[in-house]
């Protein structure tokens, strides 16, 4: 069976959607997007707490209610979509293979494909803990679809490693389910999670947070019994004689999470080593033509507004392509450079020519700086210098582009991005 | 006079504030920087409430939970009574975003809405 649509999503989750809506209202109409779940929505379908939406809608929305705006869109918009079809394969030209329990395998060529498989948490096996590997560890969000989707605790006496948005959200989510949450233990000296995450779902409980600590030993032979916590010195190294045995039946681990690109590599996709996503250039697209990334899989975002906003750019620019305005945007490339501080840029590139009128290039920084400036260097010249209060490498940062600035500099070779303190 | 100790929870700056009180009375904020710092820190100490968020059990729909808030903020206080209302609830299907599956929850005065569809 060989399917033909104008552009292929890949994940209908936040990013698949938006991507969906925009290239749909952009006026294409052969759009169809593949989910593995069995509903769209994604991850926002467990994310059962609120704070969604603030930037989009103007309004404090839970997850799934997020989820759903943009499902009643892609319904009203009649833009197809097939549920529980897991895609095992996309080529460089384009041709999808997938499959579900109803068509079987089958394959789909595409004119384009847009990227939007999310991200994943990094696993126990990637954060080398020793001990034994008993039942009962978790990563926070597994955790969370226990609770919020399948109706069930795992544990009663939880430790919590890392103190990621998910952790301390999980913290909250299983103390009010009636769960003792002993601690949440975070490596780093400053926590990875919104303020407000820390004062909500950890001070309103009780909850201790020891920065600077992390698990050293894992106890349980067929379920955990207990973890032992030690401090660690400023190259993260467990401080002999700092440990600490807490008894639990329970430890969720909320270390990071990592773009899922499994499926950008089969296609060719260059991936970046920073962000573990595909590199990119203004429109979203990678270096494969007519390939495009948006959401989580090409970097991991804090804001799910943010995701919805860059998907809708990448399904705009697709629709773009459909119709033929741009055949290739290849042209004249100008370099996006991350230094001193700022730790990766997206999108890495760009064609003036192609660019809208005002580009947001996202970017995140390696270290908290306190009344730092952002600086843009447009080659050796200073173009913008913007003072900020706080930059921190949880909370990913912005600057604007302008077009016509940029015209203004017909040999610009490199764009560069600073952080400079005072 | 008494003080409390409070993070502000507006932006990653994370400012530390102290509140002087005198008999439930705010006398005096300080370590704020900004305007929304001190009316943060003022309504946590006099009237400090949250959203709760949830799941209720479902049957009929094919999902075993439907996910749920109070439909606005609550006294924090009240917090554990309105999760024992909700954890005692089983819901039927269809329920559509919005529907109110507890009215009045834990005599607050609010009620408990649906955030997702089942069924």
């Amino acid at each position: 069976m060989m399917m033909q649509y104008d552009i292929v999503i890949v994940g209908g989750g936040p990013a698949g959607l938006a991507a969906a809506v925009a290239a749909k209202e952009s006026g294409c109409d052969s759009i169809l997007i593949l989910e593995r779940d069995n509903e769209l929505g994604g991850i926002l379908n467990q994310c059962i707490h609120n704070g969604f939406g603030l930037h989009t809608f103007k309004e404090e929305l839970t997850g799934p209610e997020y989820a759903d705006r943009f499902i009643q869109q892609v319904k009203e918009l009649q833009i197809e979509y097939k549920l529980n079809t897991m895609v095992m394969d996309i080529s460089p030209e384009r041709v999808v293979t997938a499959m579900n329990r109803d068509d079987g395998m089958f394959l789909i060529t595409a004119k384009e494909v847009i990227l939007a498989m999310g991200c994943r948490e990094r696993p126990r096996g990637a954060l080398n803990i020793p001990g034994y590997r008993p039942a009962g560890i978790f990563s926070a969000g597994t955790a969370q679809r226990l609770v919020n989707i399948e109706g069930w605790m795992p544990g009663k006496e939880v430790v919590i490693l890392g103190s990621g948005d998910i952790g301390l959200i999980m913290a909250r989510r299983m103390t009010l389910e009636g769960a003792t949450v002993k601690l949440v233990a975070e490596l780093m000296p400053y926590s990875g999670g919104l303020k407000r995450n820390i004062v909500q779902c950890l001070d309103d409980f009780d909850i201790p947070l020891k920065l600077s600590h992390t698990v050293v030993d894992i106890e349980g032979k067929e379920h955990i019994t207990a973890v032992t916590i030690a401090q660690v010195d400023e190259n993260c190294r467990p401080i002999k004689g700092t440990e600490e045995r807490y008894t639990c039946d329970c430890l969720l681990l909320s270390c990071g999470l990592i773009p899922e690109n499994e499926l950008s590599t089969s296609a060719g996709v260059e991936l970046s080593r920073v962000t573990g996503g595909p590199v990119v250039n203004e429109s979203l697209e990678t270096n494969i033509k007519g390939v495009f990334a948006c959401g989580n899989v090409l970097h991991v975002h804090d804001l799910v507004d943010y995701v919805s906003e860059e998907a809708k750019k990448a399904g705009e620019t697709a629709a773009k392509y459909v119709r033929g305005e741009i055949t290739d945007n290849r042209g004249k490339t100008i370099a996006i450079r991350a230094e001193s501080g700022v730790r990766y840029t997206v999108p890495t590139t760009l064609n003036p020519d192609a660019m809208d009128d005002l580009l947001t290039v996202r970017f995140r920084v390696g270290d908290v700086y306190k009344d730092a400036y952002v600086s843009v260097y447009f080659d050796g010249e200073r173009v913008q210098h913007k003072k900020k209060r706080i930059i921190a490498p949880g909370e990913m940062e912005q600057v604007i582009l302008q077009k016509k600035q940029i015209m203004q500099y017909p040999e610009l070779s490199a764009i560069t991005l600073k952080v400079e303190e005072v | 006079m008494e003080k409390r100790e409070l993070i502000c929870i507006g932006c990653p700056m994370g400012c530390r504030m102290t509140v002087e009180m005198d008999g439930g009375e705010v006398k005096s904020v300080s370590g704020y920087t900004c305007p929304r710092g001190k009316t943060y820190a003022e309504k946590e100490v006099t009237n400090p409430t949250r959203i709760v968020t949830s799941t209720v059990r479902v049957t009929g729909g094919g999902k075993e939970r439907v996910s749920c808030k109070t439909a606005s903020d609550i006294p924090k206080n009240k917090i554990a009574a309105v999760m024992a209302e909700i954890n005692a609830v089983t819901v039927t299907a269809p329920i559509k975003i919005g529907d109110v599956l507890i009215e009045n929850v834990g005599a607050t005065g609010v009620d408990i809405v649906a955030t997702a569809n089942a069924g």
